[in-house]
């Protein structure tokens, strides 16, 4: 059914869809509307048979939702920013253990200095912690990579992450065509566990590991991800079957085919790339994109095989791996590690700066002319840069970055008490 | 301890004293109008006034959430931390520099859902603190949403279907129990009413927790009606935490003043006072 609708308010009718039996909920913005959205759909018995709790911390949401889903629950939760970096230790429990858990991502930046606009940093923070990480280019995409998550999710046994960009994502209203019940009845089957919780044969969860076992345990991790690479494709494909839309997959590509300058990216900022893309493909210049949808597991075939004609891969992410340069540029440049093509990262939009039109022709410009650096930021501001590093230099104690600059802009009075 | 330039002036008998704006920045509250933060800035910079202390020798720690962006509004020291940390941080702070005066302050959620254990070693460390809480009994930065105060029946909340169901938390109670050496209540909409009790609870040493009820008008229409509702407490402050428990347990939360003051000595190792310097404790280690 059509529908004009908030993309969180879409995420929660999406997530309602699969039938979640527990919800753990704590409000961080911006994914707050999902779960209020939820919370609605409970109380006006929309939602039948869940049990939706609302806890005391990102850090009880996740430890409940392992409870929960330990105990054989299909459950949910969702989060964002500094709610992950807070229940960091139970990310690690939920994939150490298998559990199937669905959590939303509503993309945010970390603190400190604290912000509460969208880049991708947060759920990066987790890429290696064992759960599956899918990225969502649209609120329709949103609602279908949820449905097919829970699927992912219980046939591997491995937590599934959603993320999608807090605010142009999650507070968009955006045309959705949501799924009927008997559809996603058909597609996703109740759950069955793979450890369930059995009176005849009783089992104490997550025992103790020592090296005799550790590192098989974490190797087969590993496995089951490098399975998921098979599976996720399937899902989709068994999706697109019941509802007719392909939203899913491990990567998707834009004119990519002929593209001499190949853009990868992942998350909202792909709809701009797209269009600056047809811009200049009006040029005559032979440029297109990729999409990562699937992070974790990372998809190094895929992306190898759509790279293969490119002569330059920019690479444009709305995350920092502070001291090394982009996290999802690294990932690429092993992936294509075999291939003699320059791999260009730009760091954009960091703690909601807006990634512009001007700014991706301009950007693409030098990439053409192949004179971008190895690393670039995109809209960095120098002189500001400058005028911090200057002060550092002639003042030992030239106290917090963030609060001087905020000085040098105006954005907050000149005068130091 | 030497003195600031200000502390200097303070001191000096021809120097105009210190007034309730000179605590204020000139930073705007985003406050909702109504909201009893603004009560609680007011009387703050009041009880500042009082106390005469140069801003410089006064911390605000604060953690997140509406309440939380209270050290912007002040011209003292400002520490805006992690949600719910604020309790911890300001005891690194008061440990590292006895000699500022620490205020630590912030809402409900921050203080006793997600900053729940730290208010626990908080009160049983009892470093010498003031925690001002502005409990609103809900979430209102992420706009309205249950907290641990939450009547169990409130339906409004965004994230309790039907109500929590569950018993409200007694933060004076686990104050008490845990260690809490000062223990008040003031109301956020009575700002001349809390600031001889900030200022006792700021002279008072150890952690003192000061209970402000703060209302949200905009999450919690019916809070208007706290303003009528409050009343002085009956019965003057007690040192006996027996007799403290036992009003406390029965509290209906709308008594105003000092219900506990007691007399553990504050934990503070002051390795000035005993004349040990940082390079003293290193001696031993010197190889």
């Amino acid at each position: 059914m059509l529908k004009q609708m908030e993309g969180s308010m879409a995420v929660a009718e999406a997530v309602a869809l699969a039938r979640p039996e527990v919800i753990c909920a704590y409000p961080i913005t911006p994914q707050t509307h999902i779960v209020e959205g939820l919370g609605e759909m409970v109380k006006s018995g929309q939602l039948e048979n869940c049990e939706y709790i609302n806890v005391e911390s990102e850090f009880a949401a996740l430890s409940v939702g392992i409870g929960s889903s330990a105990a054989g629950a299909r459950t949910y939760t969702a989060t964002a920013s500094q709610g992950i970096l807070f229940m960091a230790e139970a990310v690690y429990n939920a994939s150490g253990m298998g559990l199937p858990i669905v959590m939303t991502v509503g993309n945010r930046a970390i603190g400190a200095p604290i912000n509460i606009w969208n880049d991708q940093t947060d759920s990066m923070s987790m890429r290696d912690a064992g759960w599956i990480q899918l990225f969502c280019e649209t609120n329709q995409e949103a609602v279908d990579v949820h449905i097919q998550a829970f699927k992912i999710a219980e046939k591997l046994s491995v937590p599934v992450m959603v993320c999608m960009d807090g605010f142009i994502l999650t507070h968009a209203y955006e045309r959705i065509d949501m799924p009927e019940q008997a559809q996603i009845d058909q597609f996703l089957p109740p759950f069955n566990p793979r450890q369930v919780l059995d009176p005849a044969n009783p089992v104490s969860m997550g025992a103790m590991v020592g090296p005799e076992a550790f590192t098989e345990v974490r190797y087969l991790a590993h496995r089951r991800q490098m399975d998921a690479l098979e599976l996720i494709p399937q899902v989709a494909q068994e999706y697109a079957e019941i509802v007719g839309r392909d939203s899913g997959g491990l990567i998707s590509t834009y004119k990519a085919e002929d593209a001499e300058t190949l853009v990868i990216s992942l998350g909202s900022v792909i709809g701009t790339i797209k269009d600056v893309i047809d811009q200049r493909r009006e040029e005559g210049e032979k440029i297109g994109c990729v999409a990562i949808r699937s992070f974790r597991p990372f998809p190094i075939a895929e992306i190898r095989k759509a790279c293969a004609n490119a002569k330059r891969i920019v690479v444009l992410e709305k995350c920092f791996a502070v001291g090394m340069g982009g996290m999802v540029a690294s990932n690429v440049r092993m992936a294509l590690s075999t291939q003699p093509v320059p791999v260009y990262n730009v760091i954009a939009g960091l703690g909601g700066r807006p990634i512009t039109q001007t700014s991706l022709h301009n950007l693409f410009n030098e990439a053409a002319a192949d004179k971008l650096e190895g690393l670039h930021f995109l809209d960095l501001n120098q002189e500001v840069v400058e005028r911090e590093l200057e002060r550092q230099r002639l003042d030992e104690c030239s106290g917090s970055v963030a609060e001087n600059i905020l000085r040098d802009i105006g954005a907050v009075a000149a005068s130091k008490v | 301890m030497t003195m600031t330039m200000t502390e200097q002036m303070l001191a000096d008998e021809g120097c105009p004293a210190m007034t309730a704006k000179d605590y204020r920045s000139d930073v705007k509250p985003v406050w909702c109008p109504g909201c009893g933060d603004h009560g609680v800035l007011l009387a703050l910079t009041k009880t500042l006034a009082e106390l005469q202390l140069a801003p410089e020798k006064v911390s605000v720690v604060s953690g997140i959430g509406c309440s939380s962006r209270i050290p912007a509004y002040l011209n003292t020291y400002g520490f805006h931390g992690v949600h719910g940390r604020s309790l911890a941080l300001a005891t690194g702070l008061k440990v590292s520099r006895p000699d500022q005066t620490v205020l630590v302050a912030g809402g409900d959620g921050d203080g006793f859902s997600i900053g729940g254990n730290h208010f626990l070693h908080a009160c049983r460390r009892n470093v010498d603190l003031t925690y001002i809480v502005m409990d609103n009994q809900l979430y209102g930065m992420t706009k309205g949403q249950a907290s641990p105060t939450s009547a169990p029946d409130w339906e409004k909340g965004k994230l309790t279907p039907g109500g929590t169901g569950i018993n409200p938390f007694h933060p004076l109670v686990v104050a008490l129990a845990s260690g809490a050496n000062f223990i008040a209540r003031v109301s956020g909409t009575n700002a001349n009413g809390a600031v001889p009790i900030l200022k006792e609870a700021i002279e008072h040493p150890g952690f003192s927790l000061v209970h402000v009820l703060s209302p949200c008008i905009t999450y919690n229409r019916e809070q208007l009606d706290w303003k009528k509702m409050v009343r002085p407490a009956p019965v003057e402050a007690t040192n006996d935490p027996g007799r403290a428990a036992r009003r406390l347990m029965t509290d209906d939360n709308l008594n105003l003043g000092v219900l506990y003051k007691g007399d553990r000595a504050p934990y503070q190792p002051d390795l000035r006072s005993r004349g040990v310097s940082v390079a003293d404790l290193e001696a031993p280690f010197q190889v």
